[in-house]
């Protein structure tokens, strides 16, 4: 790794596809940074991601990365730590992508903890597909495939992650560049799954959770006479389960938390291995005397 | 006199069947005996039998045979459900003074041994060890060395402490001396021994010690029957050499742990059964299209759906030939004996990685969970090699960049071969995609790269057609009119199944094919022989259907699909039927 890495290094040559003002843009942009400030660089950072509009993160990022099926994107990245512990994983994908198809592979990522970084772009709304529900959209949102409203819950990503056990939870705003990057750092440099949900604008297909709606909404944790720690669990239990307040920083972290790879002992790339069978192997049949 | 033996221990579930019959079949195998096991579930749908069989020679065995000589027999139920194996000669040990088996009487002229299991066990130590002491009674009654089934204790539990394996010993030794003292036996087994090394292993056991020989370090799976042997071997055994065994939440999760793992340079496996290839297919067209060497490996069982979960069935041929949209390139692999499990997946994992693709290595219930003796000499780790196949370094990267600097892990190339940079690599950042790709990696939908690309995945097949070797296991009479074709397990039996032909003067060539794609080409075979059989359990011929479009022939077929394995005897009849020969096996031949 080389300290001279600038967050542009991360950019690929492909112009995005996203529509102008898309929230996704400044999710990518703090992460670009963040993996820079942390002292990575492409060579050594795997990026997944999903299906959707945010699963186009890795065709516009320089890293080695792979874009997968729709919802494992976590299960690959699992995989990749866990062979090669010496990369940095980031994991990104979309509210659909992470709470609906994957919101079984979330609940498991976040219990195993593998030191990975899953960034999630919820604009509460399916853009790629041009404009039906989510599952984090409001109960009440009209689409064209819920014109009275879902009459469904929507799902609270956070509290999700704090029932299975989180080690690092939080949330930020893709508009507020500085604190997104922030948090989204943190989220790197903790030893377990940093899960950040990103409040990640649709500018065309959801006129309800807008910039404007959340520049009004969010209450920073981090502000001072908000005194939130972020280490008693139940004071964060407390802001998680509060949906009438869009809060954004780091709400809770378990700071004796260690990552699952190291758990299991896993130290070394797991890629070298020798030319032929190991030199002790006769032993493994022996053991069937 | 009798050196075979074919015994078998009987009874509920829950009763220790099978770990007592393992118990059995190592002592035999640690005197040097050669072991074939199998498993009886029932054929019936109800509950409460269970049994393991030991069929048992100085000689190779590789298949099982319609006859029992000594059984153990827990449950009356055990004797019903094998009274076509018994005979007049054999012996029946069970325990009178068990309620349910109080009125038992032995059918016909067989022997049976009313042996107080329960009440020595007691005396040795406990209820529990009552299997035990039966198989002292079986040693005592088959001549057969008693201080190998010693070994087979300290083997099974001497990791539970001295106490307990000297517990097992005296219960042996009780059930022993009660059929020596109280009980008059007449029968003559000669149980020879030899001087012999062998090793006893099933075929999930082998498949995961290739695995670990061949370098695989990361297995992620989900619990499955009969599947889940690969998962327990590997767990504390791959640790050793820096890998690791996940259990996943689910087999959508497996299979993509498994490819992320594969991604991050590892040699990496999954295995599943019906159900979980299912799931897996989701995957599937991603690591193909995304070129990942990856080893699938597909323990069959009976399906559809839950279908039947611990019977034999090879029904998942098109699954893994056809399953998941899209065109997509792969190879199947089918060991057609346990030893070969390990043979073929050490090929496997070099397949993967050379051709860059998902590879299915496929084996079935009957290999899975049926254990069988080997010299070790079968498993020689010096002949493993590794090929990791087109790896670029720092240096080698160069030759592969574009006009930018950009790594072209697709680089359209001659034989289809792309290079491989392993995250970490320098220079070598690329995004791999399940969306079709430029050489780069990038999305594209423009028709020349579509073509190109396209092209180049099937040509990596064209390639391994050429450079591997796909052929065929041949036996009987090379000349012979009769050709019989199978894949898979199915292999042992038929060869037993010459044997038993050739007694009777039918003359067959037998072609076992372990590849299912690519395969090899019979047609020439196929043209010279008057008549054709396909062996197979399931019911459509999954595999006589794919031989009859490669040789434009139709041929005939012999399904099985009940949930139970061939047996030789019963092969050879159905050979027979097909080819109009009479089938009483006493018959004069022509």
């Amino acid at each position: 790794m080389s300290s001279d890495i600038r967050f542009t290094d991360f950019k690929s040559d492909e112009q995005p596809t996203w529509c102008p003002g898309c929230g996704d843009f400044g999710t990518m942009n703090g992460m670009m940074k963040a993996l820079a400030q942390t002292g990575n660089d492409p060579d050594n950072t795997f990026v997944v991601a999903g299906i959707g509009c945010s699963g186009k993160i890795g065709t516009y990022m320089h890293s080695y990365a792979l874009h997968g099926v729709h919802g494992r994107a976590l299960p690959v990245g699992t995989g990749v730590k866990i062979a090669n512990p010496e990369l940095e994983v980031m994991v990104a994908g979309g509210d659909g992508d992470g709470y609906s198809i994957g919101a079984g592979h979330f609940v498991h990522a976040v219990r195993r903890n593998v030191d990975m970084t899953y960034v999630v772009m919820d604009n509460r709304i399916y853009g790629l597909t041009k404009g039906q529900f989510s599952p984090t959209s409001r109960e009440d949102f009209e689409t064209s495939t819920s014109p009275d409203g879902t009459n469904q819950q929507p799902v609270n990503p956070l509290a999700l992650a704090l029932a299975a056990g989180g080690t690092f939870i939080a949330q930020s705003f893709s508009s507020d560049s500085q604190r997104h990057t922030e948090i989204v750092q943190e989220a790197i440099e903790h030893d377990g799954f940093g899960f950040v949900n990103v409040y990640s604008p649709c500018v065309t297909f959801n006129d309800v959770d807008t910039y404007d709606y959340f520049r009004d909404a969010i209450v920073d944790v981090a502000d001072e006479e908000f005194d939130h720690d972020r280490t008693d669990y139940d004071a964060a239990k407390d802001l998680i389960m509060d949906r009438d307040k869009e809060y954004q920083g780091v709400i809770y972290q378990n700071e004796s938390s260690v990552g699952f790879e190291t758990r299991e002992g896993v130290t070394e790339p797991m890629t070298d291995i020798p030319d032929g069978a190991p030199d002790d192997a006769m032993d493994l049949v022996r053991e069937f005397y | 006199m009798p050196d075979d033996l074919n015994w078998a221990i009987g009874g509920e579930a829950g009763d220790g069947i099978n770990s007592t019959g393992k118990i059995f079949a190592q002592a035999l195998s640690r005197a040097g005996r050669h072991v074939f096991t199998s498993k009886d579930f029932a054929s019936r749908i109800r509950g409460g039998y269970t049994a393991y069989k030991v069929r048992s020679s100085i000689d190779a065995v590789e298949s099982v045979v319609d006859r029992l000589d000594i059984l153990i027999a827990l449950t009356q139920r055990t004797v019903d459900e094998n009274l076509d194996e018994l005979h007049d000669g054999s012996v029946i040990i069970y325990d009178g003074e068990r309620t349910m088996m109080s009125d038992f009487e032995a059918p016909g002229e067989m022997t049976g041994l009313d042996v107080p299991l329960k009440r020595l066990a007691e005396e040795a130590g406990g209820a529990i060890m009552r299997n035990i002491v039966a198989l002292g009674a079986a040693c005592e009654v088959t001549g057969f060395d008693i201080a190998f089934l010693d070994e087979s204790l300290e083997k099974r539990f001497g990791g539970k402490g001295q106490a307990i394996v000297d517990n097992n010993k005296e219960a042996a030794r009780l059930g022993a001396e009660y059929v020596r003292e109280e009980m008059v036996v007449e029968t003559d087994y000669d149980i020879d021994t030899t001087d012999n090394d062998l090793v006893l292993l099933n075929g999930d056991e082998a498949i995961g010690m290739g695995a670990l020989a061949v370098g695989c370090r990361f297995y992620a799976g989900y619990p499955i029957t009969p599947a889940t042997d690969v998962m327990e071997y590997l767990k504390g055994r791959i640790e050793d050499y820096g890998g690791i065994v996940v259990q996943a939440e689910d087999e959508l999760s497996a299979v993509n742990m498994a490819l992320g793992a594969a991604r991050a340079g590892a040699r990496s496996m999954t295995a599943t059964s019906g159900p979980g290839i299912d799931l897996m297919t989701e995957t599937f067209g991603l690591v193909a299209t995304s070129e990942t060497p990856l080893v699938i490996c597909n323990v069959m069982r009976s399906g559809p759906s839950t279908g039947m979960p611990t019977k034999q069935e090879q029904g998942d041929l098109e699954a893994m030939l056809y399953g998941g949209h899209g065109e997509v390139p792969r190879f199947v692999l089918a060991p057609t004996t346990i030893s070969e499990c390990f043979h073929k997946t050490v090929e496997a994992f070099n397949l993967a990685e050379k051709y860059q693709l998902p590879v299915y290595l496929t084996a079935d219930l009957a290999l899975a969970v049926t254990e069988q003796t080997f010299e070790p000499k079968e498993f020689d780790m010096d002949d493993v090699e590794i090929d990791r196949g087109k790896v670029v370094d720092e240096e080698s990267i160069e030759e592969w960049t574009n006009g930018e600097g950009q790594f072209r892990p697709h680089a359209v190339t001659d034989d289809g071969i792309s290079p491989r940079a392993l995250p970490g690599t320098a220079d070598g950042a690329h995004m791999s995609t399940g969306l079709e790709h430029d050489e780069l990696g990038r999305r594209t939908e423009e028709q020349e790269m579509r073509v190109q690309q396209v092209d180049k995945r099937d040509r990596k097949v064209e390639t391994a057609v050429e450079r591997e070797d796909w052929s065929y296991r041949e036996f009987g009479d090379p000349d012979a009119d009769t050709l019989v074709v199978s894949w898979g397990s199915n292999e042992g039996a038929m060869r037993d199944a010459i044997e038993l032909l050739a007694a009777d003067g039918i003359d067959v060539r037998f072609l076992s094919v372990p590849y299912v794609f690519p395969r090899p080409d019979m047609t020439e075979d196929i043209e010279a022989a008057d008549d054709v059989i396909v062996v197979e359990c399931n019911a459509t011929g999954q595999f006589a259907a794919l031989v009859e479009r490669d040789a434009l022939t139709r041929v005939e077929r012999i399904n099985k699909y009940n949930g139970v394995r061939f047996k030789a005897d019963e092969l050879a009849e159905e050979v027979k039927a097909v080819l109009g020969e009479p089938a009483d096996a006493e018959v004069e031949a022509r």
